[in-house]
């Protein structure tokens, strides 16, 4: 067997969040992830945690990303010199996804923007969170404030059961739409909280005060419904759900229409314009003319393809990349995403992955693999 | 019926000219559940130290090194079906092929199950 999985990790050079004790107290197992140190897993499994979130509730810590507020007049215009998504419109307590742009039109990051009462209210990457705030420094106008949140945890409880059981300590936090935003007190805890995550689930993203985090999180998991969830359940999760991870799914090489996050981009943006890059993006959804299509990708067969595998065509000719994949434990098989060619990305293409030198089929197909289960009112 | 294992977590138990492979529980455990496993071909022959099976957990894959070489007799053809049946038994039921063992010089590399289990005390 190659794969070293039988060093325990030293933890000592990596930062730690405030649910550091917590993890390792629940039998963590805890691993490297964007100089932090994280649980993979706990003693449920990743399988187990990826069908105990889809069926029930998941507690994630989430801490490891960047939480920044920005204030400034017209904070929201000044967002969308930075973003092509439309802050401008975006309702008080309401959240958008976007992306920064490099002025290639390729993608920095993707994150999360809630126009709060008087300020941004941003969720970035945590391996991106230093460039992040700088390219904002760069662009801050005189008069505006940028600041990073270092005081606070960030988790995400996330499943069918998971908003049913966060109105138990926040009383109509079940009747919150998908994508709004409310402050409420969590065992007298002021906390930030979102009906939003990355799971497909329906859920919440709470921000809690560091000191508070470990006793929010443990009256969570003391309610039935909810268990402590690793990074391992949270990528497969997010897999199935079609959604990007930076870093793989997303970099400075891809464009939001490469990566098919077109609907991330209102009307009044495409027309408008005025976002880093929009002189390669704007051309490239109205002439339909760019080189690859971030796909879903359904393998043949049991064997799960990775990260990095190739895909050809009938011929053998290399038309994309695998970016994402592994085993999708609610879907019943292996599935993935990757960028092919324009011309092979339509729905049912068939196309070959190289895995272990020898070709096996797939086909291209719609994502997200299992329906979503969002809560929307309307 | 002797049964070795080698530093990689594989097991071989030896009948005859036979050795019977599969991984052991410690690996099992380390690797999670495991979703797929791609196992050789019945006729083909490999060197000790050859890649010889593909273990792949919601984790991650993981290669199998042949402990010895030969030509492979049989496979687990239920491992198709149903791969978990590695984490419910890895010592048993979960055996992944059978090997005609060609120099059972090499089983001198391997260790007994005392050796190994120091082995496994060692890397916990």
């Amino acid at each position: 067997m190659s794969a070293d999985t039988s060093n325990p990790l030293n933890t000592g050079d990596l930062l730690k969040t405030p649910l550091f004790a917590l993890h390792e107290e629940l039998g963590g197992k805890m691993v490297s992830f964007a100089g932090y140190a994280l649980p993979v897993q706990y003693p449920l499994g990743v399988m187990g945690e990826h069908n105990h979130t889809r069926n029930a509730a998941g507690l994630f810590d989430v801490s490891h990303m960047g939480q920044v507020i920005i204030t400034g007049p017209n904070a929201d215009g000044w967002m969308e010199n930075l973003v092509p998504g439309n802050i401008k419109d975006l309702a008080v307590n309401h959240i958008r996804y976007s992306m920064f742009t490099n002025d290639r039109g390729g993608i920095m990051d993707d994150l999360m923007i809630t126009k709060r009462e008087n300020d941004l209210f941003l969720v970035v990457n945590a391996a991106c969170k230093t460039q992040d705030i700088a390219h904002m420094k760069a662009h801050l106008p005189e008069g505006f404030t940028l600041t990073e949140i270092t005081d606070r945890a960030l988790i995400a409880l996330q499943g069918p059961k998971a908003a049913e059981v966060l109105s138990r300590f926040a009383s109509g936090a079940d009747q919150m739409d998908f994508m709004t935003y409310a402050e409420v007190t969590i065992c007298g805890a002021e906390c930030y909280i979102s009906r939003s995550g990355y799971t497909g689930e329906d859920g919440h993203e709470i921000s809690i005060p560091a000191h508070k985090a470990e006793e929010v999180c443990r009256a969570l998991l003391a309610e039935e419904e909810v268990e402590a969830i690793g990074l391992g359940a949270r990528d497969s999760l997010r897999l199935e759900a079609g959604l990007c991870l930076y870093g793989h799914d997303l970099t400075t090489e891809t464009t939001p229409v490469e990566a098919s996050l077109l609907w991330a981009i209102s009307k009044r943006r495409r027309e408008e314009g005025g976002f880093p890059g929009d002189h390669i993006i704007l051309p490239q959804i109205k002439n339909k003319d760019y080189a690859k299509k971030r796909v879903g990708i359904l393998p043949a067969g049991r064997a799960p393809a990775r990260e990095g595998t190739v895909i050809v065509d009938a011929e053998g000719h290399e038309i994309g990349t695998i970016t994402s994949g592994g085993f999708g434990p609610t879907f019943g098989g292996p599935v993935a995403m990757g960028y092919l060619k324009p011309q092979f990305a339509a729905i049912d293409t068939e196309v070959f992955l190289i895995v272990r030198g020898k070709s096996r089929p797939a086909r291209v197909a719609k994502m997200p693999f299992i329906p979503q289960h969002y809560y929307r009112k309307t | 019926m002797t049964t070795y294992y080698s530093e990689e977590h594989e097991w071989i138990s030896i009948e005859g000219e036979t050795g019977t492979i599969g991984i052991t529980e410690y690996a099992q455990n380390a690797l999670g559940d495991i979703v797929f496993i791609e196992v050789p071909e019945v006729g083909n022959n490999y060197d000790k130290g050859d890649e010889i099976a593909v273990v792949e957990s919601v984790k991650a894959a993981s290669e199998i090194y042949t402990p010895v070489g030969g030509e492979v007799v049989a496979i687990n053809e239920n491992l198709e079906s149903d791969p978990a049946l590695v984490n419910a038994h890895p010592e048993t039921d979960g055996w992944f092929y059978k090997i005609s063992i060609s120099d059972k010089g090499e089983l001198d590399d391997l260790m007994d199950a005392a050796a190994y289990k120091a082995h496994i005390d060692g890397l916990e």
